[in-house]
């Protein structure tokens, strides 16, 4: 899958975890940058875009995420 | 179990609660609670209830519970929910030494016992504590089993103990965190990289089935439960058409999946042992569907087990009708069970009220399915219930019988009815409290009483308790009316509570109570007599009932008060005898 595809999804479980159709994702996006994205909604974003992709991150993986471009990297790394 | 979604509950959050009834709710836990208290006030919007909801400092729960003057007593909650985290008890009791760890649970258990006094000390309210998980710690294998000191043994002890104490407490429920787990599975309800990177204990997928489990609790307190359970037959109390197929082919017992009907059967005669109403609405004719309950070896379910056996033609959602005017209960205390999802549609769309489980297709599924709803969910049992199968099958018998009256009085007078008065004692505390905690229709100010509540004021000098037992010819009504009079001033008793089950809706009842009411007032030398309506979402029927009794209006809305010096007695059909 191409990075752009996979933005594109993430984009949607951003939507719809935050319940707000107004967020539009970059690569360098992070929780600044989305008002509702905080450390509790954080949890239900990972375990969203987990049951999306039908993948599991490691503890390492979501301590290392520092902007939604990262995360993309790691769904298209599990993907394979 | 139904699937609800985090996401879905946290969606509601935004929605508008204005006009749902408030209960006030404290949480408290040894790991965060945040996103528990944002799924259960999630929840709270699809139980169309507003959860006000006090959420303790991390890690309070001593602190906060043993101090008189702390937040959490100052909030005044109807419930308090206290979180123990299995984690974090994991780690306190490895953190013991060896010859610690066998009086691990009864420490536990004396602490909590400890908190749980200084909360009764400080509020009336209902405590709902989460139990543990059992936790597969891989220590000593299943050897754990053999030894007083592993993990294992002091969490199940700890569980156990926990049970024990909600037996001698009546004000304690637990949220069975332990039979949940085991139903779903640890990889369901634990997510380790969540307990790792976010402290969360538990998962995401896990958080929804918790908060229906503890809304379960308090809507049950609140008196919000299932009485009743009405079946339809074909292909739901057993396989087969018995119309087409004929009393010797229908499935039960051994005969083709039999057996996943006859479990069913099994689980419906053990709820009408609990007290649940069984029902029948069928469409068949009614000669032919009696025949299994009458005839077939094979069935665990008994014409005498049936309160009322509605089989004809007519619409389900009539038949659902007519079997809620002989009951006089809620529609949303019923569940109807039915195989067929067009019936199922089409009650739901005419009774929106009534719990219409959506059966699986394989009948196999149908008891496991069932049995995950946690459909009757009750806070309190008493003798009565017991007895209700027979109490409302001998209601049906009546309603039949008032048919072939000429009038009201003649009715009356042939049921042959007695009520025996008596103030509160310690057999009726039970079933007084029962019924102030569950009548919500004839109910003129719905105050609710603990047990220890209706104890107390049975010894209240300034109070006179009178509760009312009714038979007739056809049998035991059982305790059916409660009220408390308070004195206002020397002159003015105010009547405090007045309730009646609505099953004794029509006999008179309530003139009967008024006479009596009366009597005591002049005994103790008052004047006047007031009483209040207070409405509520459900009391309506109440709401001219001084008016009706000849009181007259005060100047306050919905205040009423009766000359007791001025007052003639009503004539009614009930002979009364003192305890």
């Amino acid at each position: 899958m191409e990075k752009n595809e996979v933005l594109a999804l993430v984009n949607e479980v951003f939507i719809d975890a935050l319940d707000n159709e107004d967020i539009k994702l970059t690569e360098a996006t992070t929780a600044n940058d989305v008002e509702e994205w905080d450390s509790l909604s954080h949890i239900q974003l990972i375990v969203a875009v987990e049951k999306k992709f039908k993948i599991r991150f490691t503890s390492g993986e979501i301590h290392g995420f520092k902007n939604v471009g990262d995360m993309c990297d790691a769904i298209i790394a599990k993907l394979g | 179990m139904d699937t609800l979604d985090f996401s879905a509950l946290k969606k509601n959050l935004k929605k508008d609660f204005s006009g749902f009834p408030e209960v006030k709710i404290c949480v408290l836990g040894d790991a965060p609670t945040q996103l528990l208290v944002q799924a259960l006030r999630g929840f709270g919007y699809n139980q169309k209830i507003s959860y006000t909801i006090l959420e303790a400092d991390f890690d309070q729960i001593d602190r906060q519970l043993m101090d008189p003057a702390s937040d959490v007593y100052a909030f005044n909650p109807d419930f308090i929910i206290v979180y123990n985290a299995q984690q974090k008890l994991q780690q306190k009791f490895y953190k013991k030494k060896r010859t610690e760890k066998e009086s691990f649970a009864s420490d536990f258990i004396n602490h909590l016992e400890e908190l749980f006094s200084s909360v009764n000390s400080n509020t009336s309210c209902r405590i709902i504590y989460l139990n543990f998980a059992e936790s597969l710690d891989g220590v000593y294998g299943n050897y754990a089993n053999n030894i007083d000191f592993s993990f294992l043994y002091q969490i199940r002890k700890i569980n156990l103990e926990l049970m024990n104490m909600a037996i001698k407490t009546g004000n304690l429920s637990i949220c069975d965190i332990s039979l949940l787990s085991s139903f779903l599975g640890k990889q369901v309800v634990f997510s380790p990289s969540l307990y790792i990177n976010s402290n969360l204990t538990f998962s995401l997928d896990f958080l929804p089935v918790v908060v229906k489990n503890i809304s379960d609790i308090i809507l049950s307190a609140k008196g919000k439960f299932n009485k009743c359970i009405i079946l339809d037959l074909d292909n739901t109390l057993w396989g087969g058409i018995i119309g087409d197929d004929g009393i010797e082919n229908i499935q039960i017992g051994d005969l083709g999946i039999g057996k996943a009907f006859t479990e069913l059967q099994y689980w419906v005669m053990q709820l009408k042992e609990r007290g649940i109403i069984v029902c029948v609405c069928s469409k068949n004719n009614e000669e032919i569907a009696r025949e299994p309950f009458e005839k077939h070896p094979d069935m665990v379910l008994r014409m005498e087990d049936i309160s009322v056996f509605m089989a004809n033609w007519e619409t389900k959602a009539d038949n659902i009708r007519a079997i809620q005017a002989i009951l006089n209960i809620g529609f949303d205390s019923m569940v109807f069970l039915d195989d067929n999802p067009f019936e199922r549609e089409f009650v739901k769309k005419e009774i929106p009220e009534i719990t219409v489980p959506d059966l699986p297709e394989d009948p196999a599924e149908y008891l496991l399915y069932l049995q995950s709803l946690n459909l009757f969910e009750i806070s309190a049992l008493s003798a009565e219930d017991e007895k209700r199968t027979q109490q409302y099958q001998e209601d049906a018998k009546r309603t039949v019988i008032k048919k072939s009256f000429a009038n009201e009085e003649e009715f009356l007078s042939s049921l042959e009815m007695i009520s025996e008065v008596s103030a509160f004692n310690k057999f009726s505390t039970p079933r007084v409290a029962q019924l102030t905690q569950r009548s919500n229709q004839f109910n003129l100010r719905t105050i609710r009483y603990s047990e220890s509540e209706v104890a107390s004021l049975s010894q209240d000098p300034n109070a006179i308790t009178l509760s009312y037992n009714l038979q007739d010819k056809y049998g035991q009504y059982g305790l059916i009316s409660v009220v408390v009079l308070k004195k206002k001033t020397d002159r003015i008793v105010a009547i405090d509570t007045w309730l009646m089950s609505c099953r004794v809706l029509k006999r008179g009842m309530e003139k009967f109570v008024l006479n009596t009411i009366v009597a005591a007032a002049q005994k103790g030398g008052f004047e006047w007599i007031e009483g209040e309506y207070i409405p509520t979402a459900k009391n309506d029927m109440v709401a001219d009932h001084y008016k009706s009794l000849g009181f007259e209006a005060m100047e306050k809305e919905n205040h009423w008060q009766l000359n007791v010096g001025n007052y003639s007695k009503f004539e009614v059909y009930i002979q009364e005898v003192k305890a």
